[in-house]
């Protein structure tokens, strides 16, 4: 039972990071692999926070988050302006250099690793943060700020023309990744109450990147399922040991050649998101039915 | 002619490099009217739009907008100023559906915040109905409602371009340009295009500046007509104007060879 609550826990911390991820890369359209640089910040300002200054959880969490948000601003200024591709690859370098200065740093353990940091995060806090994100996200995403990121992830220069402030746009979803995954990071600090640099390389920015692409890109619904999928399947297959990467790997280009836009690619699992869907296909329908009349008429 | 230019250019230049794309460009649009921008391929006339809607910079020259120059400013700012566009290989927002394409342009509308809509705070309720309402009207006066649900993608390309307008018009501008609107299109389409324009002009009260190689439609409904080739000005005038012009017709056809 503890093991099952354990994966669980792993799950609700990985959530929060990759929902952030989710308005990022699913919704805006831009790609990082760097975004465990961001977690590895949350996670060391709250050690900090907890194991030597003795503050309470609550307002570790909360500076692990806004200290990641914070350095995505400097982080954002620099790089948004960049096009397609490189954004992406200043992502990775800020990712890698966090890392290598956090081995550096023996304030913290350096490379060695810190251990004994006190366990807080405990299953409540995991599902209420868990609550509170999906709600948040799930209400920017249906605002019109929201569809704004949208736009910008459909086609930049006619979002521009649409009055929609392109750089801001962008920043605002970095933020919000960054700061959700500064809030993963402290939960799993005081969770697994040890931290070391390596486990924020670049391994961990892809694998959060994996999952929203699993659960399907521009949707929230999919990404909770591709962070459930993706986390649990390793633990479930543990017993296969050396296989268990091997079907975790299967999974991910299965789904990717049987539907490259993920799970739910586009789709939320909502009875509005479903009625949606519908409709859509049914005007296609309709839509197939009128020409193919029209073109019978014309040769009659 | 009443008071100042919805849009005045001024010895307008555009340098890529060492090729003037634009070169020494000066016209106006006059309030409420419709404007026709021609030139052989190359020209220089999406340039032109480029450069009014802050894609590119100006390397000489003005744009004024309602007697305020607008050139060198972010894009963004010049749309929400009421200056918008449509585009020459149409870039809708595919995914979205054909509701979704108008509603997410109706944003300017509204005003509430991003804590607003976060924190789903009274203001949000309030505002996002109205621009779920201005997105259905519109959507109704264009003549799209009954495809509002299809995926844009999916849309026939006469209504893909239609649709592109509609989604200028989410913006409530006073200036519409239009890149090739008739591009593809067959005759009868065509003349349809033509009543859409001179319609959406009257009923959205805004003035229009259109690209476009179908000579009809450029004959039909353009008060004015600025010809343009290699970048440089050709001729401006009526219609009847620019029609007889030789200058236009060697452009357009090549030099009558000498008898």
């Amino acid at each position: 039972m503890e093991y099952i609550q354990g994966i669980a826990i792993l799950i609700g911390i990985n959530l929060i990071a990759v929902l952030g991820l989710c308005i990022l890369t699913g919704f805006t359209g831009l790609f990082s692999f760097g975004h465990g640089g961001f977690m590895a910040i949350g996670a060391y300002i709250s050690a900090i926070m907890t194991a030597r200054l003795n503050l309470p959880f609550s307002v570790a969490i909360l500076a692990g988050g806004l200290s990641a948000g914070l350095i995505s601003v400097f982080i954002g200024q620099l790089t948004l302006k960049l096009k397609g591709d490189y954004f992406c690859i200043a992502t990775m370098g800020f990712g890698e250099a966090v890392r290598v200065i956090l081995n550096n740093v023996e304030y913290c353990g350096g490379a060695r690793g810190w251990a004994d940091l006190p366990k807080l995060t405990s299953w409540w806090v995991v599902l209420l943060l868990d609550i509170v994100c999906l709600v948040l996200t799930w209400n920017l995403i249906n605002s019109r700020q929201g569809r704004n990121l949208i736009a910008v992830r459909e086609e930049e220069l006619a979002a521009q023309m649409a009055g929609v402030n392109v750089f801001r746009f962008k920043m605002i979803a970095l933020i919000v990744s960054a700061v959700l995954a500064g809030v993963s990071g402290a939960l799993m600090a005081n969770y697994l109450q040890f931290l070391r640099p390596t486990m924020f390389n670049m391994a961990k920015s892809t694998d959060l990147t994996i999952m929203v692409i699993f659960g399907g890109l521009g949707s929230i619904s999919g990404t909770v399922l591709g962070t459930i999928l993706l986390v649990s399947l390793p633990e479930v297959f543990r017993n296969f040991a050396q296989w268990r990467l091997v079907i975790y790997g299967l999974a991910v280009i299965v789904i990717m050649v049987g539907r490259p836009k993920g799970i739910m690619g586009g789709m939320e699992l909502t009875p509005a998101g479903i009625r949606k869907v519908l409709a859509a296909r049914r005007a296609k329908a309709k839509l197939e039915a009128e020409v193919k009349a029209a073109e019978q008429g014309d040769a009659a | 002619m009443n008071g100042v230019p919805v849009l005045e250019l001024k010895g307008l230049t555009k340098l890529f490099g060492g090729l003037a794309a634009v070169n020494d460009v000066s016209f106006k649009v006059r309030e409420g009217g419709i404007s026709g921008l021609i030139g052989p391929n190359g020209a220089g006339k999406t340039t032109v739009f480029n450069l009014i809607t802050g894609v590119y910079k100006v390397t000489e020259g003005q744009i004024l907008y309602q007697g305020k120059p607008i050139h060198n400013q972010e894009p963004y700012k010049i749309a929400c100023g009421g200056v918008t566009r449509t585009f020459q290989n149409i870039r809708l927002f595919k995914e979205l559906s054909v509701f979704d394409n108008v509603y997410t342009a109706c944003h300017l509308s509204a005003n509430y915040n991003l804590f607003e809509s976060v924190f789903r705070l009274p203001r949000y309720w309030k505002e996002d109905k109205l621009l779920k309402e201005q997105a259905r009207s519109l959507l109704q006066i264009m003549g799209l409602e009954e495809r509002q649900e299809l995926t844009a993608d999916n849309l026939p390309y006469g209504l893909q371009r239609r649709l592109e307008i509609t989604r200028a018009l989410a913006l409530k501008p006073k200036l519409l340009l239009l890149d090739e609107p008739a591009a593809g299109m067959n005759p009868d389409e065509t003349e349809q295009l033509m009543r859409l324009i001179v319609e959406v002009r009257k009923m959205f009260d805004l003035s229009v500046l259109v690209i476009e190689h179908h000579m009809d439609l450029i004959m039909g409904i353009c008060e004015h007509i600025h010809v343009l080739s290699f970048g440089c000005t050709l001729a401006d005038g009526s219609a009847e104007e620019v029609a007889n012009d030789p200058k236009v017709v060697e452009a357009y056809l090549g030099a009558e060879e000498e008898k």
